[in-house]
C-alpha cells in the first residue's frame, strides 16, 4: 500500500548482513546474568566450605549416577550443534532429528537426576551443605527443564517449516541456551562432586 | 553504504503515513498495550516519583518522631517498619527506576531510532516494576511491612526472630523487582549495540548512553547476587534451610557478602546515569562540548568496574582479616580517581565558558557541591580506623544521603527541568524553579549536615528515640526542621511540574539550543520519533555549524522507512547500516506476563505452592504466545 509513499527506503538499504540480530544479543545478555547467578551460588558454596570443620558433613557425593549423567548432558551439546549445522545448510530433517535427540537426552538427564535426589542421605534442611547442594542442583534442574521446553517448541516449529538456512534465530538462541545449561553443569559438577575429592577434609 | 544515496525529501504525506503506522490509540486497549518508549518512559518517571513521595512521607514520620528526645509518636515496631520501607523504597523503587525512566524516554531520541530494540520487553519491565512495588506495599495492608532495615542483615531476618510475613515480603518483592531491572538492562544493552543511527560510531555516542550502558552491564553481573541472597533467605525461612544459620554450618556473613557484592555496584547504578545526564546538560548551558569527553567515558567505565571491588568496605566492622580489609580500603580510595576526573571535566567545561544560569544549571551546581561533600565523607569512611568509630552512626546516614540525594535527586530534578519541554512541549516556570532550588538546597543542608555532627557525637542509626542530655537534641531538632524544609522544596517541584504542564510557555523544538538529536524533533516528539532516520557524523549533530565540523550529519534527509513499523539496525561498533528491523505492534502480552508473575509471587508468599505452580505454567504459556511468529511475518527473511 505504501509503495508510492516510502519511495526511498527499502531498496536503497543494503540487504541483511551476517550481523547478529537484537534477539541474539538479548540471549547473550540473559546467559551472562544467569551465569553470574550460578557463580554466586558457587561462591556461597566455597565460602561456607571455607568455614566448615568438615566438608561435606557426611559422605562424599557419589559419582555412580552423576558421572554418566554428566557425559549424557555434554554429549547432547554436540548433538544440538550437529542439528544447528544442519539448518544452516537448509537440511530440515537433520534439524528435526537432532533437536528431538537432544530433548530426549535432556529428559534422561532429568530422570537420572531425580533418582540421584532419591538416593541422597540428607535433605535441604539437614545442614547448610544440604541446602547448598539441593538449591544449586535444583536451580540447574529447573534450567534443564526450561531448556527442554525451548527445544520442544523449536522442534514443533521445525516441523511446521518455520526455519530456513537464512532465518532461524529461534534455533540459534535455543542452541546457545542449551550450551549454557550444559557448560554451567560442568562447573556445578566440578564444584559439588570433584573438588571435595581433591581438597575435601573429612 | 547507502548514505550518499539520493534520498528524496519526505513529504507531508509520508509523515501522515508514519503517524498512522506508529499511532497508539487513546483507548483502554491502547493504554494497556502500548510499547511506545516515550509513554513507558514517562510512566516510569511518574511511578518513581510516587515512590519518592511515599518514601518521603515515611521520612517525615521518622523526623517527627526524632525531633525531640523521648517522643512516642511511633511505637518501636512501627518505627522499624517505617525506616525499613523508607530505605527500601528510595533505593530500589525510586533511585534506579527514575533513571530507567529518563533512559527509556531519551535513548531512542538520542540514538536517532524509532524505538528501543525490544519494545515489548520495555513494556514488560515497566509492568513488573509497578507490580513489584504494589506487592511490596501490599504488606502495609496486613500491617507486616519489612522491618529489619533495607539491607536486612541475617540472622535477625531468620524465621525464628521474625515469624510473620514481613521479611517474606522483602525477599520476594526484591526478587520480583530484579526481573524487571534485568530485562530492562538487557534492553538497554541491545539497544546500544544495535539501534544507533547510521554513523554514530561508539566514539560519537552521547555520554548518557555510555553511563546507562555501563550500569546495565553492571546490573547483569551484580543483580544475581541479590537474587541469590533473597532466594537463600526465602528458602531459609519457608523451606527450613540453613544458609544463614551458623548452628547448622551456615553463616550470617554470607548474607552480608552477597548483599554488598550486589549493593556497592548498585550505588553506582543509581548515580552513574545521573552523572551522565549532568554531562549532557552542563555542556548545553556552557555552550560548548564537554571537556575531556573520552576521559569522562573512561572514568564512567572505570567506576562501574571498581564498584565491584569495594563491597567489603560495608563490612569493616565484622572482624575480617586485616589483609582483606586493607585491600578493600585501598580499592575504595581508588574509586575517588575516576569520580574526580569527572568532576574536573565539569569544572573545566564551566571554567572555559559563560554558563547560562537557568534552573537546571542551578540544580547541577548544587549537585556538584553536594557530590564533593558526600565524596569527602566517603573518603573518610573508607579509612579503616575512622570507619570503626563511625559505623552504624548518623555520620553514615549523612554520608549516604549526601551521595544519594546529591548525585541522584538533584541531577534528576535538573533533568526534569531540562527535558520537560521535550516531553510536554512546555517550559517549566523559571521563577518557581529558583524558589524550588533554593528551598531544596538550603533544606537539604540544614537537614543532613547536622547528621554528621550527631554521628560524631555517637548517635547510632535506627533507634526510635533517645534520651535527653546526650548532646544530640539540637542537632536532631535542626535535622527535623531541615527535612521538612527540604520536603517543601520537593513539593514546590511537583507543583511546578503540574502547573507548567498546562500553563508553561510553549517550548519549541530546541529551547536550550542543545546539540544532540533529541532536540532536532518536535516537542513533544511524534510517535515515530524521526521522520527520516538521521545519519550522524559528530557527537553534537546540531552544533556542527557553530563548531565548524568538517563532516556534516544528515538530519532532514535519509530513509523514511514508511512501509511498515520499521527502523534500522546498525553494527555494534561503527554503526554501519546492517538491516531494516520490523518492530512489534502494541501488545497485551507484557501486561499479561507481568500479571501472572504477580500471581506467582503471591503464591510463593502465602506458600500456596499450587497457585505458584499454575502461575509458572501461565508464564510458560504467555512466553510461547509471545515468541510465536505472527502469521503475517515473512518467513523467508533473516531475523
Amino acid at each position: 500500500m505504501a509503495a508510492s509513499i516510502g519511495i526511498d527506503s527499502r531498496h536503497l538499504l543494503p540487504a541483511s548482513t551476517r550481523e547478529h540480530p537484537p534477539g541474539w544479543w538479548a540471549m547473550v545478555c540473559l546467559i551472562i546474568t544467569e551465569g553470574a547467578l550460578f557463580a554466586y551460588f558457587l561462591f556461597s558454596y566455597f565460602y561456607l566450605e571455607s568455614m566448615a570443620p568438615q566438608w561435606p558433613p557426611n559422605n562424599l557425593p557419589e559419582l555412580k549416577l552423576a558421572g554418566p549423567n554428566t557425559v549424557i548432558l555434554i554429549a547432547s551439546s554436540f548433538v544440538i550443534w550437529w542439528a544447528a549445522r544442519g539448518i544452516a545448510v537448509g537440511q530440515q530433517m537433520r534439524l528435526r532429528i537432532g533437536l528431538l535427540i537432544t530433548a530426549i537426552m535432556g529428559v534422561v538427564f532429568l530422570i537420572i537426576q531425580s533418582r540421584e535426589y532419591a538416593s541422597l542421605k540428607f535433605t535441604a534442611s539437614s545442614h547448610a551443605y544440604g541446602s547448598l547442594f539441593i538449591t544449586i542442583t535444583a536451580f540447574h534442574f529447573a534450567h534443564v527443564v526450561v531448556g527442554v521446553l525451548m527445544i520442544l517448541t523449536t522442534e514443533l516449529r521445525a516441523w511446521l517449516g518455520h526455519f530456513t538456512a537464512h532465518r532461524h534465530l529461534a534455533v540459534t538462541n535455543t542452541v546457545l541456551y542449551w550450551h549454557f545449561v550444559d557448560i554451567v553443569w560442568l562447573f556445578v559438577f566440578t564444584a559439588l562432586y570433584l573438588t571435595p575429592r581433591i581438597w575435601g577434609h573429612s | 553504504m547507502a548514505t550518499t544515496a539520493p534520498y528524496s525529501e519526505p513529504t507531508a504525506e509520508t509523515a501522515a503515513h508514519l503517524d498512522q503506522i506508529w499511532h497508539t490509540p487513546h483507548t483502554l486497549y491502547g493504554r494497556l498495550a502500548t510499547v511506545d518508549h516515550k509513554i513507558i518512559g514517562i510512566r516510569y518517571l511518574v511511578t518513581s516519583f510516587v515512590f519518592l513521595a511515599l518514601g518521603g512521607l515515611e521520612a517525615a514520620a521518622m523526623r517527627a518522631q526524632l525531633a525531640q528526645p523521648n517522643l512516642h509518636l511511633l511505637s518501636p515496631e512501627a518505627y522499624n517498619q517505617i525506616f525499613t520501607m523508607h530505605g527500601t523504597t528510595m533505593i530500589f523503587w525510586y533511585a534506579a527506576p527514575i533513571l530507567s525512566g529518563f533512559s527509556n524516554y531519551l535513548w531512542p531520541l538520542l540514538l536517532g531510532s524509532r524505538d528501543m530494540a525490544l519494545p515489548r520487553v520495555n513494556a514488560l519491565s515497566y509492568w513488573l516494576f509497578l507490580f513489584s512495588g504494589i506487592f511490596l506495599y501490599s504488606s502495609a495492608l496486613v500491617g507486616q511491612m519489612p522491618d529489619r532495615g533495607w539491607f536486612a542483615y541475617a540472622p535477625m531476618t531468620e524465621l525464628r526472630y521474625s515469624p510473620a510475613l514481613n521479611m517474606d515480603f522483602y525477599a520476594l518483592a526484591l526478587l520480583f523487582l530484579t526481573i524487571s531491572t534485568t530485562v530492562g538492562s538487557i534492553n538497554f544493552l541491545v539497544t546500544m549495540l544495535k539501534m544507533r543511527a547510521p554513523g554514530m560510531s561508539i566514539n560519537r555516542m552521547p555520554i548518557m548512553i555510555w553511563s546507562t550502558a555501563t550500569i546495565s552491564l553492571s546490573v547483569l553481573f551484580a543483580l544475581p547476587s541479590l537474587s541469590a541472597a533473597c532466594t537463600f533467605l526465602f528458602f531459609d525461612r519457608r523451606l527450613a534451610m540453613h544458609f544463614f544459620d551458623s548452628a547448622q554450618g551456615g553463616s550470617p556473613l554470607l548474607w552480608q557478602h552477597l548483599f554488598w557484592i550486589f549493593g556497592h555496584p548498585w550505588v553506582y547504578i543509581v548515580v552513574l546515569p545521573a552523572m551522565g545526564m549532568a554531562s549532557m546538560m552542563i555542556p548545553t548551558f556552557c555552550r560548548r562540548p564537554l571537556a575531556g569527553h573520552t576521559y569522562v567515558v573512561m572514568a564512567t567505565i572505570m567506576t562501574g568496574l571498581i564498584g565491584f571491588g569495594v563491597w567489603v568496605h560495608h563490612m569493616f566492622a565484622t572482624g575480617l582479616p586485616p589483609m582483606a580489609m586493607s585491600f578493600f580500603s585501598a580499592a575504595s580510595l581508588t574509586i575517588v580517581i575516576p569520580s574526580a576526573v569527572t568532576v574536573f571535566a565539569w569544572i573545566a567545561t564551566l571554567w572555559d565558558s559563560k554558563p547560562v544560569m537557568r534552573t537546571p544549571m542551578l540544580f547541577l551546581l548544587g549537585f556538584v557541591v553536594l557530590f564533593v561533600i558526600g565524596g569527602v565523607s566517603g573518603v573518610m569512611t573508607a579509612a579503616l580506623p575512622f570507619d570503626w568509630q563511625l559505623t552504624d552512626t548518623y555520620f553514615v546516614v549523612a554520608h549516604l544521603h549526601y551521595v544519594l540525594i546529591g548525585i541522584n535527586l538533584f541531577p534528576v530534578v535538573a533533568a526534569v527541568y531540562y527535558w520537560f519541554p521535550k516531553m510536554t512541549g512546555r517550559m517549566m516556570s523559571e521563577r518557581l524553579g529558583r524558589w524550588n532550588f533554593w528551598v531544596m538546597f538550603i533544606g537539604f543542608n540544614l537537614g543532613f549536615f547536622p547528621m554528621h555532627i550527631s554521628g560524631l557525637l555517637g548517635m547510632p542509626r535506627r533507634i526510635y528515640t533517645y534520651g535527653g542530655g546526650l548532646g544530640w537534641d539540637v542537632a536532631n531538632l535542626v535535622t527535623s526542621i531541615g527535612a521538612y524544609v527540604f520536603a517543601i522544596g520537593v513539593l514546590l517541584f511537583f507543583i511546578n511540574v503540574i502547573v507548567s504542564r498546562r500553563t508553561g510557555a510553549v517550548a519549541g523544538d530546541n529551547p536550550w539550543d542543545g546539540g544532540t538529536l533529541e532536540w532536532s524533533v518536535s516537542s513533544p516528539p511524534p510517535e515515530y520519533n524521526f521522520l527520516v532516520i538521521p545519519t550522524v557524523r559528530s557527537r553534537e549533530p546540531l552544533w556542527e555549524d557553530r563548531l565548524g565540523s568538517a563532516q556534516r550529519s544528515s538530519i532532514r534527509e535519509g530513509p523514511t522507512l514508511a512501509e511498515g513499523r520499521e527502523t534500522v539496525g546498525t553494527t555494534p561498533l561503527d554503526a554501519e547500516l546492517a538491516r531494516v528491523l520490523t518492530m512489534p505492534e502494541d501488545s497485551l502480552l507484557p501486561l499479561a506476563l507481568a500479571l501472572v508473575t504477580l500471581v506467582l509471587f503471591y503464591g510463593l508468599l502465602l506458600q500456596a505452592w499450587w497457585v505458584a505452580g499454575v502461575a509458572a505454567f501461565g508464564v510458560y504459556i504467555v512466553l510461547n504466545i509471545w515468541l510465536w511468529p505472527k502469521a503475517t511475518e515473512p518467513l523467508s527473511e533473516e531475523g
